[in-house]
């Protein structure tokens, strides 16, 4: 497997001092990637800085040979990065479907009618719900939107920031169910996420970022038996 | 009841046309860009001597003169967005408010530079006759004239921002310029396109009050506060709203010195713009979003 996103000496923040520091990870094709660690250690600036919403110092974000570092946002999704952010998320007044539909405008799929057709199979509740404004769905539905707005672009990687902050544990679980569905369509996937047990049970691979710095990175299952990533982020025993 | 109808009524509908073409313009340029343009009246004015000038030039209607407006307008509104507010759009709005008093008084100083400070009156062919209605209603043909093409435009600028691409993008990033950004929208293509519905429409608002008076340097900054109050009252970012605002206030305004009450006037004439601050002003106090659930200043 080749790696599909590298990032190498990443250094970022927002013109003040730098809130991460040399980091650096690689994501392969095809897998779910997740980036953990305590509430501040910069892991949504990570995803932020992939996605030039913040100034960056130094470093590295090459994107199948294209180094993002110097991208616009606005540029990003024409090159196969979709980002879902973590609040605000969808445009609250427009509908489902006009939701989907600003999601093709800047990288128009092949045929859009079959990618809207995908993106409901995926989603199959919002199929009843596409001529409701997103701003009158539940948290989890409008999570929904989000995503499938972001898939609508077929994007090769997709950045989720916190896709399940602030919902109940049952949509938690269709939630991560679905990111396993998205990675089956061959979308790779890189997340932010605070359920740091459930998120490695479901990634490839994790990376451990404390206080803006790389401190562990391994596969999913590894980083679920490391003692020192266990005791200090997944809150004691094996699960 | 019929005087009612043929002075109060008709009138009120006619000025709402022109509050509401102008309140779009302003809760468009508020929705997207993010600001509150007070050169939105004197852009009006720019658009009505643009018909004027052609007027001198082509002895048709006004009305079919719209266009040569439209042109200076939009190319007026282009340019200051380039040279004064582009520059600004990093900075707090506040810059940018301030900045656009200045265009106002830029565009003011130039039309009275180009064609003076006296009233102009549109040659429409000399005065025209009103439409007798069922031999009763008496109504302007010019204030027909101004309903029915506000009408069509509310029609073609619904389906405009909700049908195509450019003006979903429009409402796309009305809603949130950040996810906008994130979603590759090209937010400077949607900023071009307000200024340019903006800037034409107020055009169009131009020429019917031109056209109903007479034309003079002040008539777009006179009409701003009405137009403002249409705005709010619609709900900012809300075009729609904006139209509906319009009507209210003209309504309001107008039929407010109506002789409600005994024989004379219930607020005098004089007064009437009043009634348009009041109702803007109380609507901040209870419904700062608007009648149509718009965003909060």
């Amino acid at each position: 497997m080749s790696a599909l996103l590298s990032v190498r000496g990443l250094t970022a923040g927002y013109g003040g001092p730098p809130i991460i520091e040399d980091v650096s990870f690689d994501v392969e094709e095809h897998e779910i990637a997740v980036i953990l660690g305590p509430n501040g250690a910069g892991k949504s600036t990570v995803l932020k800085t992939i996605f030039a919403l913040t100034s960056i110092a130094s470093g590295i974000i090459d994107f199948a040979g294209t180094n993002l570092a110097t991208c616009k946002t606005s540029k990003l999704v024409t090159l196969g990065v979709s980002a879902v952010p973590q609040s605000s998320n969808v445009f609250r007044h427009l509908t489902v479907e006009e939701n989907f539909d600003v999601g093709t405008y800047a990288a128009p799929p092949a045929d859009k009618a079959a990618t809207h057709e995908k993106v409901l199979q995926l989603f199959p509740d919002l199929r009843a719900k596409l001529k409701q404004p997103a701003g009158e769905l539940s948290g989890g539905q409008r999570q929904m939107v989000a995503i499938g707005r972001a898939l609508m672009c077929e994007p090769k990687l997709i950045l989720l920031d916190e896709p399940t902050a602030g919902l109940s544990p049952a949509y938690l679980e269709r939630i991560f169910d679905l990111l396993l569905d998205i990675r089956q369509t061959g979308v790779t996937i890189l997340m932010v996420e605070q359920n740091a047990r459930q998120a490695l049970q479901i990634a490839d691979h994790g990376h451990v970022l404390v206080n803006g710095r790389n401190f562990a990175s391994g596969t999913g299952k590894d980083l679920l038996a490391d003692e020192n990533v266990r005791r200090s982020f997944l809150g004691g025993a094996a699960a | 009841m019929i005087d009612f109808i043929n002075f109060y009524l008709f009138p009120a509908l006619a000025i709402g046309s022109v509050y509401a073409l102008g309140a779009v313009g302003i809760s468009m340029i508020f929705g997207i860009l993010r600001f509150a343009h007070f050169a939105h009246g004197d852009l009006m004015t720019v658009g009505t001597y643009g018909v004027l000038a052609a007027a001198a030039i082509f002895p048709v209607s006004p009305l079919l003169l719209v266009p040569f407006g439209m042109a200076l307008a939009i190319v007026s509104a282009l340019a200051v967005d380039k040279v004064f507010y582009q520059p600004l759009r990093k900075l707090p709005t506040i810059y940018t408010v301030i900045s656009s008093f200045g265009v106002a008084l830029i565009f003011r100083s130039l039309v009275q530079l180009f064609w003076g400070s006296q009233n102009q009156v549109f040659n429409s062919g000399g005065v025209r006759p009103p439409l007798v209605l069922f031999d009763t209603f008496r109504v302007s043909v010019l204030h027909v004239q101004a309903v029915v093409a506000t009408s069509v435009i509310a029609l073609l600028l619904h389906f405009f921002l909700s049908r195509t691409k450019t003006g979903r993008s429009m409402r796309a990033v009305s809603d949130d310029p950040e996810l906008a950004q994130v979603a590759g929208l090209d937010t400077e293509k949607v900023v071009r396109w307000t200024w340019i519905i903006g800037a034409a429409l107020a055009a169009v608002a131009g020429m019917f009050a031109g056209m109903d008076t007479s034309a003079h340097p002040n008539l777009g900054w006179n009409l701003l506060m009405p137009m403002f109050a249409a705005a709010i009252l619609g709900g900012i970012g809300k075009p729609m709203g904006a139209m509906a605002g319009g009507y209210i206030i003209g309504l309001a305004e107008e039929l407010s010195s109506y002789n409600w009450i005994g024989d004379s006037a219930l607020i005098s004439p004089s007064y009437k713009t009043a009634v348009a601050f009041v109702i803007m002003i109380v609507l901040l106090i209870v419904k700062p979003q608007g009648l149509f659930k718009g965003r909060l200043l």
